[in-house]
């Protein structure tokens, strides 16, 4: 049989990622949807290390890594360079949570004020991954991870995640989405749409990561995809600050996403935590509220 | 064309002069004078170039990077804490081995704060892998710069490379410098050309990461680029005289050594103060004279054994402190004179503004000739 | 091999490392029951499954790491993993 597509991947295969990594399929649709007009900006973190042992790159467009906290400052040098080149690469940075929301909010929050033409793309997977699963600012509320172990007096991670997007949005940023690798499709497009939006844009793409949540290698899109159904996970995009689209579901419980990762089952076990489940489905429900996501039925509409 | 004007002004006029093409910089005193000069520049379109107000010195030289690995020529300017703040750019930035140039206005780190000058910034961060001037005038700071990108750029170095100089000492002292036109600065610096740079056209990926099996080797050839970084800095310093009447030549510069029994060795605005002491040392018939440090990296250790091989007492004049050890210079100069029987004292002097003058001088040259040293010079009495 | 300067490397060399050895599972593709959907090849983490000129799906083996994605996915239920043996 033959191969039909002559060229190969942009991001290619060989590389190191877990089988089933999310943020390795992230990193595919994004060069899918980006092309070869790209100037790719990491941070330190699993993707950078899993693609790029020397001399093993698996990027087919231009590509630097810097620091763990940089990628969002070394993106504006490499716009601010090839605008007084006068050059057309689009410049993107794909950077893990931790990068994202905790250490490299200076960089970020100084590159979105001044507006650079870049598009950041944080993939989600809720922990520091490559260190060894420590929690990040965008570790959801009762995550077990190493640094927020569950245990007697310990629930897990104690707060929610960060709403990074919106703190985005209120820098100004003129288009900020939420996405999913669960929905290809839809990650795909918005991430055109943010590259062809002049400005700093923002994609969050939630990216599970079966060794870091605790399920098996081919679930990850399946989780991805209860996130959403449970609400937990909301994909909307944010046009100049005002949310202009959500994906609607028929919301599931919590306890379907919650109860199918390692990393609470200590909600479940050895006995139910109900008030803290609760809380959880609490949160999804205001999400519910916030992004009017939320199929109602006949009945209820009239 | 003589000018007399601020040191500040005259680095900036000198860094417009290079062309440069993107600017990242953030302001702290004592270097604001030159960000904010460069920044009107830009402003009136005297430089075709970018001038990136970041939010912080980190972001400054992050921004400087993805530039200079974009392919164009880049400029920052800072001191003291910005510097520590830049701390792991720095390294990276060798270690990716991207070209550009830094203006450090010396001054002290905290704590306790202080804005004064001494050298304890650059000298901390002499592990990096930057190429390190210290200019002793305004006239020299302006031409290093000129230097320094030419010796940066160069494929046989690719290194970054800071212009040191005097915090206040020199930035906020009118001076008369000759300063070059674009059209003599063209004609010694060509246009940055990359080695290589991040370009659809020709993807590659910069800054992977090194298993146990390749970090060596990829330090060892940093370490040999800082090698030839001494003799691409000679050469360019000799080629700046052919063009400029002005010499740099050499990694260091001797003043009145022949037939000293006595060296001072120092680098910066004190060697002004120096040459002065020296002189009048000279004139009551002492045999004293001074060996200038213009390059602390690459360290010219050469040079320095073949200058001072007739003293006997060395003092080395340190404006830091290796906090646990002793100045840093003063470290150095005795690893390169061991098993040479010359004595080599240290003297840390000058910190956090300290003034030294030309008293002082004498009075260290007098102590090591008693032979004590490695200590602080000048300290007040409550604390001995 | 001289080392690039500045630990750089071009494109392509990823393909090296043959990441299919790390296979427990095998996806075995049943082509006369593909819907031609692609959806397997769109949800692989190594871009490994690979659109046949008939128009069906197959995994290169080389690569393939066995995670079970496509074969979790495919509407058709075309796809089967089983053990690899040794
Ligand atoms: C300044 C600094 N602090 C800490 C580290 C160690 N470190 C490397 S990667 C990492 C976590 C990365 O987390 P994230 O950005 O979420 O990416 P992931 O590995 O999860 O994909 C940490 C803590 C570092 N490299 N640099
Ligand atoms: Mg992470």
């Amino acid at each position: 049989m033959m191969q039909v597509e002559g060229k190969c991947e942009l991001f290619e295969a060989g590389h190191r990622a877990c089988a089933g990594c999310g943020p390795a399929l992230a990193a595919r649709l994004i060069l899918k949807a980006a092309g070869e007009n790209t100037i790719v900006v990491a941070s330190t973190g699993c993707m950078e290390v899993f693609s790029t042992p020397y001399p093993e790159t698996a990027w087919g467009v231009p590509w630097i890594h810097s620091l763990f906290e940089n990628a969002a400052a070394v993106a504006s040098g490499i716009e601010a360079a090839i605008k007084q080149q006068g050059r057309s690469e689009k410049v993107i940075c794909v950077c893990g949570d931790g990068a994202t929301f905790d250490i490299g909010m200076l960089c970020i929050s100084g590159a979105f004020e001044r507006n650079h033409d870049i598009t950041y793309i944080c993939y989600d997977n809720e922990a520091y991954m490559n260190t060894g699963i420590q929690r990040s600012g965008a570790t959801p509320l009762d995550a077990s991870t190493t640094t927020s172990p569950a245990g007697k007096c310990s629930l897990g991670n104690k707060r929610p995640k960060k709403d990074l997007p919106r703190i985005l949005a209120a820098h100004g940023a003129p288009y900020v989405a939420t996405a999913s690798i669960s929905y290809p499709a839809d990650f795909v497009k918005k991430v055109e749409r943010a590259i062809n939006t002049p400005g700093a844009c923002y994609i969050q793409v939630h990216a599970p990561c079966c060794t870091g949540w605790g399920f098996d290698p081919g679930q990850t899109i399946a989780i991805g995809k209860l996130a959403i159904e449970t609400g937990l996970w909301v994909n909307y995009e944010m046009v100049d600050g005002v949310v202009a689209k959500a994906k609607k579901v028929r919301r599931k419980p919590v306890e379907e996403y919650l109860k199918a990762q390692k990393r609470f089952q200590h909600l479940f076990k050895p006995t139910p935590k109900t008030e803290e489940i609760a809380k959880i489905q609490a949160m999804a429900d205001a999400n519910a509220t916030a992004y009017n996501i939320d199929i109602k039925l006949k009945q209820e509409r009239q | 064309m003589l000018k007399i004007t601020e040191g500040s002004y005259a680095v900036a006029e000198a860094v417009k002069l290079c062309r440069p093409q993107v600017i990242a910089a953030y302001p702290i005193t004592p270097q604001t004078h030159i960000v904010e000069a460069l920044a009107e520049m830009v402003a009136n379109c005297e430089i075709d170039g970018e001038y990136i107000t970041v939010e912080s010195e980190f972001s400054a030289l992050s921004a400087c990077l993805g530039a200079s690995a974009a392919g164009s020529r880049a400029y920052s300017a800072t001191t003291s804490q910005g510097l520590a703040l830049m701390f792991e750019v720095c390294f990276n930035m060798a270690g990716l081995r991207l070209p550009m140039v830094m203006t450090i206005a010396n001054r002290a780190l905290g704590a306790p704060l202080s804005i004064w000058n001494d050298h304890q910034d650059t000298i901390s961060l002499r592990d990096s892998g930057w190429f390190q001037l210290y200019a002793e005038d305004n006239q020299e700071a302006t031409d290093l710069h000129f230097i320094a990108y030419k010796v940066s750029e160069d494929h046989n170095v690719l290194l970054p490379g800071m212009v040191c100089f005097d915090g206040f000492i020199l930035s906020h002292t009118y001076e008369p410098v000759d300063m070059p036109v674009q059209e003599e600065v063209d004609g010694y610096l060509p246009p940055f050309t990359p080695y290589h740079r991040l370009d659809a056209g020709d993807p590659i990926s910069m800054g992977m990461y090194a298993t146990p099996e390749y970090y060596m080797e990829f330090r060892y050839q940093i370490q040999q680029a800082m090698e030839q970084a001494g003799k691409t800095l000679v050469a360019a310093g000799k080629e700046f005289s052919e063009h400029f009447g002005r010499d740099y030549g050499s990694l260091v510069e001797g003043y009145r050594l022949d037939g000293a029994d006595t060296a001072l060795i120092a680098m910066g605005s004190v060697c002004g103060t120096i040459k002065d002491a020296v002189d009048e040392m000279r004139d009551a018939g002492r045999k004293v004279g001074l060996l200038k440090l213009r390059a602390f990296r690459p360290f010219p250790e050469r040079e320095i054994v073949a200058a001072l091989n007739n003293v006997n007492t060395v003092a080395v004049l340190d404006k830091n402190i290796s906090l646990g050890n002793s100045g840093a210079a003063g470290t150095e100069v005795k690893a390169a004179l061991a098993g040479s029987g010359i004595t080599v004292l240290d003297y840390v002097i000058g910190l956090g503004g300290r003034d030294v003058r030309k008293r002082d001088i004498a009075r260290v040259v007098d102590l090591a000739e008693k032979g004590e040293g490695d200590m602080f010079y000048g300290l007040r009495t409550e604390v001995l | 091999m001289p080392l690039t300067i500045g630990c750089a490397a071009r494109p392509g060399k990823a393909r090296r490392n043959l990441t299919g050895s790390w296979r427990v599972f095998r996806p075995v593709f049943r082509p006369e029951e593909c819907t031609k959907c692609g959806l397997c090849a769109t949800v692989c983490p190594e871009g490994c499954v690979i659109e046949t000129e008939e128009g069906t799906f197959i995994p290169d083996y080389d690569y393939c790491k066995g995670c079970g994605l496509c074969a979790e996915e495919c509407p058709a239920k075309a796809i089967e993993m089983v053990q690899e043996e040794k």
